[in-house]
């Protein structure tokens, strides 16, 4: 592995750790934020949600 | 100061009074048992180099426009908040080890004794690279903490200041106590570090993204309570699991 992938890999593992579908989850929630809210509709209760599912989807694929 | 603020520089400072007692375990053992010269000479150059991250990125990420800056950093935030969040709570619920600073400070000493004795500059170079190493991986966490928050508000002076005087409490009390702070309730304080940035990363990816909270800034107030009662719950929850399987496992 080149440095530059290293480096990479590096800050992946420091920013997203070993739970990737939790980020996933978290640009895709942001994202239907941004749509619905465009669309002039109340959005802020799309974010709350979507984590407390994510953190539970989480914990339950850890164990 | 705001209640905004006030819960970035609470944030900050706990997260950083964790990972500076993590720190601490390791140049301690490298001090006690090598060479106390080298280890704080490696403490020094770590928190420097620390500094510079900050004081290099700190005004790139303020000079983004706001929207994009709570979008991203938002949704960052709420990704490495929910990272802390998810192993505190897996900790609390036993499904995995708390972290020892008695153990961890046991196993840096015995491989600080096992290590060679080679010098450069009259200085031990295993206690020097193993005390820059320590703080400087540990203080990446808070430097990242302290550019997200500090950026989001435009407060990064009174983030570094929180994480400042936590690692003066913490190095304070490790100098006069010579020994790694186990007692700490280092698992409780990520806890509520875990549930802070979630919550700061909901409330601004969601505004990033273009949403409106009801009652502006205050949602705050019910979005941390509500994140801390949630993730309290998913405790009860994985504890209840375990008493159950634990209860079949024994009847069959």
């Amino acid at each position: 592995m080149n440095r530059l992938a290293r480096i990479a890999a590096g800050v992946w593992e420091f920013v997203v750790g070993d739970d990737w579908l939790t980020a996933v989850g978290v640009a895709v929630a942001i994202g239907v934020t941004a749509v619905i809210a465009a669309a002039g509709t109340p959005a802020w209760w799309v974010m709350p949600i979507a984590v407390l599912v994510l953190l539970a989807a989480s914990l339950r694929r850890a164990h | 100061m705001s209640g905004a603020e006030f819960g970035l520089a609470l944030s900050v400072f706990l997260a950083c009074a964790v990972e500076a007692v993590e720190a601490l375990t390791i140049v301690l053992a490298v001090g006690t048992t090598r060479d106390w010269r080298s280890a704080l000479y490696g403490v020094v150059a770590g928190v420097l180099a620390l500094a510079v991250v900050v004081a290099a990125l700190g005004p790139a990420l303020t000079a983004l426009p706001i929207g994009a800056l709570r979008v991203v950093v938002g949704g960052l935030l709420l990704i490495f908040g929910l990272q802390w969040l998810r192993k505190a709570i897996l900790r609390a619920a036993g499904r995995k080890a708390l972290h020892d600073e008695a153990a961890a400070f046991a196993a840096e000493r015995d491989q600080a004794r096992a290590a060679g004795d080679a010098r450069t500059w009259g200085l031990d170079g295993y206690s020097f690279t193993i005390s820059l190493k320590g703080v400087l991986l540990e203080g990446l966490e808070v430097a990242f903490i302290v550019l997200t928050f500090g950026a989001n508000q435009h407060r990064v002076g009174l983030a570094a200041v929180a994480a400042g005087l936590a690692v003066a409490l913490v190095a304070g009390v490790g100098i006069m106590a010579r020994a790694p702070l186990a007692r700490v309730p280092e698992n409780l304080m990520k806890f509520v570090v875990g549930a802070m940035l979630s919550s700061f990363g909901i409330f601004w990816s969601a505004e990033g993204a273009g949403a409106s909270w009801p009652g502006g800034d205050a949602a705050l107030l019910a979005i941390i309570p509500g994140v801390l009662i949630a993730a309290v719950a998913m405790v009860a929850w994985l504890r209840a699991e375990a008493r159950d399987t634990a209860s079949l496992r024994a009847a069959g």
